[in-house]
């Protein structure tokens, strides 16, 4: 689709530095920092209570920082209302205007402007009506938005955000409240959206598939912290630290002991080597990166349960000795028949330690 | 939330998981046609017996119509400050904990509660011309007592819980997401209260105003103490019809009466349709 000037913003770089927020002497943020690149897609990611909410709304001004700074290009934001800030933000339940039609919705930012800066109403009609068709919505400029579906009001939300030209898009959750087909079809239509305006975009999720899959860069938060910032491959395979190790996609652990670059789980080695001083650890590994091993060093366990997922199958073992039950999940071949209380052995391929300190 | 229902058209009765919908309906119109409409239809059957012009003669009385006048004009004025100060009232009660609220919050309901001569004493107390604020305002050249501006004070003293207690709920609803993405599109607080947040309470407002309104026409035990009860001057209908009914004027007093029940009932049927409309529109139906 050939892409028109006024459809272009010029997006802007966000920089959070040392930001901290408590509620109420808990603290929801604890010195975060974090570089947004102009015309970035990025995903805040994690559990609830990870504070990945607190971020959006200190960067679009809704909450007010305990310190730290918050810069839009070389500006500094911090000092600025909400109004100042000139950020588009979405929020889950859409906050509509109920008592305005689709039209009004997304003319209000325009509306509300000074007179001098306000666009002449001619030109705020051709607005809206672009924007309806941007957001593929055409015509529906006379609904009000309790005669729309939860996906078409997050889309009129979502234009009338994008309506004030702002320099920053946020978006908490805006997919949390629709059901799983219209957020995967929405999920894609924002990308496309993104592509195509160039907004610098920072978007709340707890669904690490809808991160993964939609921004370029994702951002991972647990109890206040930044864990890790990284491309979907990054967090993915090069996860640095156990939390996102566990968090992102499916994996199991088992407390292990390093002697001469040997691991060595319950006192016997397992077959696979970490170089590094002799110490204790924490093995972990993906389902899909083991291979079955019938003799040598391996992990061995007890099937308890076995399960078909979409396009492999899962062998959940307990490795248990001296007392200490172990769960971990292997993936196992289709073809393999799986005897539920059998033995099976195996070894990772793919593994992280992450020593203890 | 999910409200994504739309006018189906009218229908004899739906489903539910509570029967009895025979029963709770008869149970309604027996209630309504004896409570009600029984005694208001006595009145204006005797009143028919006048005859028009007979009707019309003590109708237009300028001692009838001066009442009228005071009346429906104060119980307008004091719904309107009510429809102002009661919104405010609600919004602070809602939106801000405070030491004391509580008891703000019960304050409310005094009116509610108080017989309303001790009320009409009480102000006429206070805004008598040596009371503790009519005092003040003697040498302003402002008089309260004794003129329509009393009963202005008293019928809004009365009316203020109608208001606060038909917003206070729907004040209670309102997201405040929704005042957030008004504040992110460069909404400032002003145009978010008049173009956001009033709009939404606007028929909770209306009907806050019908009541009060309501209950101004029809209030006496207050008014009276407080209004001089001068003829022409700030008399109220209701106690035209109590002063026909001691001279046994029984006809003058049922005209009065008539014509006081078909105003209110226009005026609140009007204030009805105002509201569905308003509901359907801003979608709370």
């Amino acid at each position: 689709m050939p892409v028109a000037d006024t459809e272009r913003s010029s997006p802007m770089e966000v920089t959070v530095s040392g930001i901290s927020k408590q509620f109420d002497r808990y603290p929801a943020l604890k010195d975060v920092s974090l570089k947004i690149n102009s015309g970035e897609l990025i995903a805040l990611l994690g559990p609830s209570g990870s504070g990945k909410t607190t971020l959006l709304r200190l960067i679009a001004g809704l909450e007010q920082p305990n310190g730290g700074q918050i810069l839009f290009g070389d500006e500094d934001a911090s000092q600025k209302t909400v109004q100042e800030r000139n950020v588009g933000f979405v929020f889950q339940h859409y906050a509509l205007f109920k008592h305005m039609t689709v039209a009004e919705n997304i003319a209000f930012g325009l509306k509300v402007r000074p007179a001098e800066s306000r666009p002449p109403k001619a030109e705020i009609r051709k607005r809206v009506s672009d924007l309806l068709d941007m957001v593929h919505l055409p015509g529906l400029e006379k609904r009000y938005p309790n005669q729309l579906s939860g996906g078409q009001r997050q889309r009129v939300a979502l234009a009338r955000a994008v309506a004030i030209e702002p320099k920053v898009l946020l978006l908490d959750e805006p997919f949390g409240a629709l059901d799983a087909k219209v957020r995967k079809e929405l999920r894609r239509w924002l990308r496309e959206f993104h592509d195509r305006t160039g907004h610098t975009t920072v978007f709340v999720t707890h669904d690490q598939e809808e991160a993964l899959e939609l921004a370029d860069r994702v951002v991972v938060m647990s109890q206040g912290r930044i864990e890790q910032v990284g491309s979907a491959d990054d967090v993915y395979d090069r996860p640095n630290s156990p939390f996102v190790f566990s968090f992102i996609g499916e994996s199991s652990h088992l407390p292990v002991r390093i002697e001469n670059g040997a691991v060595l789980f319950q006192g016997q080695p397992i077959g696979i080597s970490e170089p590094g001083p002799d110490g204790e650890g924490m093995l972990f590994f993906r389902p899909q990166d083991v291979v079955e091993v019938n003799d040598g060093p391996r992990l061995t366990g007890k099937v308890t349960a076995s399960r078909r997922l979409a396009g492999a199958r899962i062998a959940e073992l307990d490795i248990s000795d001296e007392g200490a039950a172990h769960h971990v999940e292997i993936g196992v071949p289709l073809e393999t028949r799986v005897e539920i209380g059998g033995e099976l052995g195996f070894r990772p391929v793919h593994w992280k330690i992450f020593r203890n300190t | 939330m999910a409200n994504t229902s739309f006018a189906t058209g009218w229908k004899w009765r739906q489903a539910s998981v509570i029967p009895g919908f025979g029963l709770s309906l008869g149970y309604t119109l027996s209630y309504l046609v004896l409570i009600i409409l029984i005694p208001l239809a006595g009145l204006v059957w005797h009143t028919a017996s006048l005859g028009l012009p007979e009707l019309a003669s003590l109708a237009t009385d300028s001692r009838t119509l001066n009442a009228l006048r005071i009346s429906f004009g104060t119980a307008m004025a004091a719904a309107f400050v009510n429809a102002v100060f009661g919104v405010i009232v609600a919004w602070v009660l809602v939106r801000y904990d405070f030491p004391g609220r509580r008891f703000v919050d019960a304050a409310v309901d005094l009116p509610f509660a108080l017989p309303t001569a001790v009320a009409g004493i009480a102000l006429t107390t206070l805004y008598a011309p040596k009371g503790w604020i009519g005092a003040w305002l003697t040498p302003l050249g402002i008089k309260i007592a004794y003129t329509p501006l009393g009963i202005v004070i008293a019928l809004i003293f009365i009316g203020l819980p109608f208001v606060v207690r038909t917003v206070q709920p729907v004040m209670e609803e309102i997201d405040r997401q929704v005042e957030e993405a008004a504040a992110t599109l460069g909404a400032n607080r002003f145009q978010t209260i008049f173009r956001v947040l009033l709009p939404g309470l606007f028929p909770a407002i209306l009907t806050g105003f019908a009541l009060a309104f309501a209950r101004g026409v029809g209030e006496y035990g207050s008014v009276i103490f407080i209004a001089g009860n001068i003829p022409y001057v700030s008399e109220i209908a209701p106690l035209l019809i109590v002063i026909r009914l001691e001279e046994f004027n029984y006809p003058a007093a049922m005209a009065v009466a008539t014509i006081m029940l078909v105003i209110s009932f226009i005026m609140l049927f009007i204030i009805n349709l105002i509201q569905a409309w308003s509901r359907k529109r801003y979608g709370y139906a």
